[in-house]
């Protein structure tokens, strides 16, 4: 039992950190959105060099051959810089699928790919524009489709730095790949959201603190007052108790059972949930100033809301914890369960 | 990473559980709160422990322990509180002021209090509260005045924990003429010394929960400060560490009432709010991450780590769950959750709802309020000014 992240965890987290706050600061969201813009190729190009798009894809299939902590850590980082670029959906949700499916595919060997995936719980797809791929769910099956089969229409998130279309496609014109894990997708989709939601949360928190610092009112910085510090406070200390559950959950998606799919589900709940707290207070403590395009709070807000609604409801995640608990023992010597293989 | 259990820890599981269910009374103890038989009864529960050695795994063996980690520490809670076994009567001794006197104690003073303490032969209060001292705890008045190789105490200590019936108390004392954080210290008293007055205090369950302890010319040799003098303020802020961090409740206690909780639901969802369910899962889901939040503590602290101000944010965390798990037990009950069970009709693993309702209540308060814990999570973690 060791709950601690190693040496080189750390590592990759922190240089994805410096990438991203290097590249992806407010000064840059902003360019990006005067310019009604959601991919930066530049930095999708040093994101690839660092081999954050194949952590998941096994060594065997060309990739690193990492886990799920490791690139919930990147994911996390991404959040918390709201990265605009469809990391977490191409290399942490369809580039482990089509390793799965198609381990022999030209894409996978490929760092720069950018593999759309569309499950059927989603209405619309994310950076569908610059996706070189598709993986398309259809009755438990995954398809895999070009990009000059799939007819596109865009649609309009509320959070400027994500891209979101309609897609129109035909199976006929797809490859089959046959009968897909989409819940094993859906356990990353949700951990994956719950790391960036840590990161929103945070980022959140952090922004808010700043501000609360250096504003005054009453002649004082209104971050002495303590209403002000109570948002603050619950907030991170809703991260607290998120956090854990999220890097659990990585830790076990790979166990892909009952046990996984509700951690999955918890970390996604709690960690989204902190977010949009977190958010909220950010505005708060901004006053008018929060309310306002400039500042920078909205985004988060924003995102942690776009990411609430795909992959699965809030209530279809409570609804595979409610299925572990009421199927199998809980208690305290139950919290790192896994199913019992069956001999 | 590695969220499994070695095969030695889960060999000490079994060996835990397997004493337990040997030797766990078959029926609820009377609350050691209720009376001195039920304080009693506690107290021989704990020499019972003791005789299987697991009255504090965490201690060295010397000091009446196993020189057990904090994992196994967390596994022995684990089936303990499974087991449906007696609340520790000597929490204020072994979670609070043990780990502080490990810390901060001479061998000679570790040899002295440790041993009795794990064994419950000595039980121990808290006395730090004042009638003036809340909240703002350097506002304490009581004084130790040095006499000698003595210490002369005099004051008035107030919600002292088990102190009607308890042997020992630590309480926080200040030279005469010194001033808030500084000329502070932690000294020993017995109870019973001539001088003590302790008056029960009626907790809004009923029981003598609490006293009020009033202190005329309490002489006691200076054996009993620990640490340094004037070193007092820091301590207790270690204490406070443990207190708040990681020990005083363990994540088995929320786990335990959360299982029960959903096996509740599902026996009577069908009269019952179906809206519940939704609370019902939000409470398991808590103890879950109250304890991963736990475990990770635990490891963290293994690897060299120490409890920093973000045992603020689980004192907040265990403190809301408990009222959030209970309330929606009562809802559950419905029409009965007024209704107070017939004495002796409880037994061993079963939830008594609404008392524990009542204590849960008292989360918020303890160990520092959650206001003053968001002060500090906004000051001390945040940054934020004063
Ligand atoms: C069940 C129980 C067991 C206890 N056991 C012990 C024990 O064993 N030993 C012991 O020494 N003490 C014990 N206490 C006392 C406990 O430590 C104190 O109650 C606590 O520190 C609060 O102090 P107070 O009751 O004087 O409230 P006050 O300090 O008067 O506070 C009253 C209210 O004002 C709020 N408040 C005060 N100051 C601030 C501030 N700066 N900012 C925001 N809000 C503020 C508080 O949060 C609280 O809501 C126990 C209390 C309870 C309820």
């Amino acid at each position: 039992m060791d709950f601690t992240l190693s040496a080189e965890q750390q590592m990759f987290a922190h240089t994805a950190t410096t990438l991203f706050g290097n590249t992806c600061t407010p000064a840059h969201w902003r360019t990006m959105m005067q310019h009604d813009r959601a991919f930066d190729p530049d930095r999708w190009a040093q994101i690839a060099a660092t081999g954050f798009t194949a952590m998941l894809v096994p060594e065997s299939a060309g990739g690193l051959g990492l886990g799920e902590v490791d690139f919930a850590l990147i994911a996390q980082a991404a959040g918390y810089v709201a990265l605009p670029e469809p990391l977490v959906e191409s290399a942490g949700i369809a580039a482990p699928m089509l390793a799965e499916l198609a381990p022999d595919h030209a894409l996978l060997r490929d760092p720069a790919a950018i593999i759309a995936i569309a499950p059927a719980a989603n209405p619309v797809v994310a950076s569908a524009d610059v996706a070189g791929a598709f993986l398309l769910e259809k009755d438990g099956h995954a398809f895999l489709a070009t990009p000059d089969t799939i007819a596109l229409t865009p649609a309009q998130s509320i959070d400027p730095l994500r891209r979101v279309f309609r897609i129109g496609w035909d199976p006929a014109a797809a490859q089959d790949l046959g009968p897909a894990d989409w819940t094993r997708a859906t356990d990353r989709a949700a951990v994956f959201a719950a790391a960036q939601g840590m990161g929103l949360a945070q980022r959140a928190v952090d922004l808010a603190v700043a501000y609360a610092k250096d504003r005054q009112q009453f002649g004082k910085p209104i971050g002495s007052y303590q209403a002000v510090k109570h948002h603050l406070a619950s907030a991170q200390t809703a991260i607290e108790f998120a956090r854990p559950v999220m890097l659990a959950a990585a830790a076990t998606v790979a166990q892909g059972d009952i046990y996984a799919r509700a951690r999955a589900s918890h970390a996604r709940i709690v960690a989204l949930e902190a977010a949009d707290q977190a958010a909220r207070a950010a505005i708060q403590v901004h006053g008018a100033m929060g309310y306002s395009w400039e500042v920078d709070v909205h985004l988060l807000l924003k995102r942690a809301l776009a990411l609430t609604g795909c992959w699965g409801t809030p209530a279809f995640h409570r609804a595979r914890i409610a299925a572990r608990l009421f199927t199998r023992p809980a208690g305290p010597d139950q919290t790192f369960a896994k199913e019992q293989s069956v001999a | 990473m590695d969220l499994s259990y070695t095969p030695k820890q889960q060999a000490f599981r079994a060996e835990v559980r397997h004493w337990l269910e040997a030797h766990v009374p078959a029926d609820p103890l009377e609350h050691y709160d209720a009376s001195r038989a039920g304080f009693e009864a506690h107290r021989a529960w704990e020499a019972t422990l003791k005789s299987g050695d697991w009255g504090m795994v965490t201690w060295p063996k010397d000091y009446g322990g196993r020189g057990l980690d904090l994992i196994e520490w967390l596994i022995f809670e684990e089936e303990y509180y499974r087991a449906g076994a007696p609340g520790r009567v000597n929490q204020n001794g072994i979670f609070l002021l043990g780990p502080t006197l490990m810390e901060f104690g001479t061998p000679a003073q570790k040899q002295r209090f440790l041993p009795p303490m794990a064994s419950g032969e000595e039980i121990w209060a808290q006395a730090w509260s004042e009638p003036q001292a809340g909240s703002d705890l350097a506002g304490v008045r009581a004084t130790a005045v040095r006499d000698g190789d003595d210490y002369v105490l005099s004051g008035h200590k107030i919600w002292s924990s088990r102190a009607v019936f308890a042997d020992w108390a630590f309480g926080l004392f200040r030279e005469p003429g010194s001033e808030r954080h500084k000329g502070m210290s932690l000294i020993f008293f017995k109870l019973d010394a001539p001088g003590v007055t302790r008056t029960p205090i009626r907790k809004i369950n009923g029981h003598v929960g609490f006293a009020e302890i009033v202190l005329e010319d309490v002489r006691v040799p200076a054996f009993n400060r620990l640490g340094d003098e004037g070193q007092g303020w820091h301590i207790c802020m270690a204490t406070a560490g443990f207190e708040r961090g990681l020990m005083l409740r363990s994540p088995a206690r929320y786990q335990v009432a959360a299982a029960s909780l959903a096996g509740m639901w599902q026996a009577r969802r069908n009269s019952a709010d179906p809206l519940l369910e939704a609370d019902v899962v939000r409470a398991f889901m808590n103890a879950e991450a109250y304890a991963l939040n736990i475990y990770q503590t635990a490891s963290r602290l293994s690897a060299g780590a120490k409890i920093g101000a973000e045992a603020s944010t689980n004192k907040i965390f265990w403190s809301e769950m408990d009222i959030h798990l209970h309330q929606t037990a009562l809802a559950i009950l419905g029409a009965d959750a007024e209704l107070v069970p017939e004495p002796g009709t409880l037994r061993r693993g079963d939830h008594d709802w609404l008392d524990d309702y009542i204590f849960a209540l008292a989360g918020p308060i303890y160990a520092g309020s959650n206001e003053i814990q968001r002060n500090i999570i906004a000051e001390r973690m945040l940054g934020l000014p004063r």
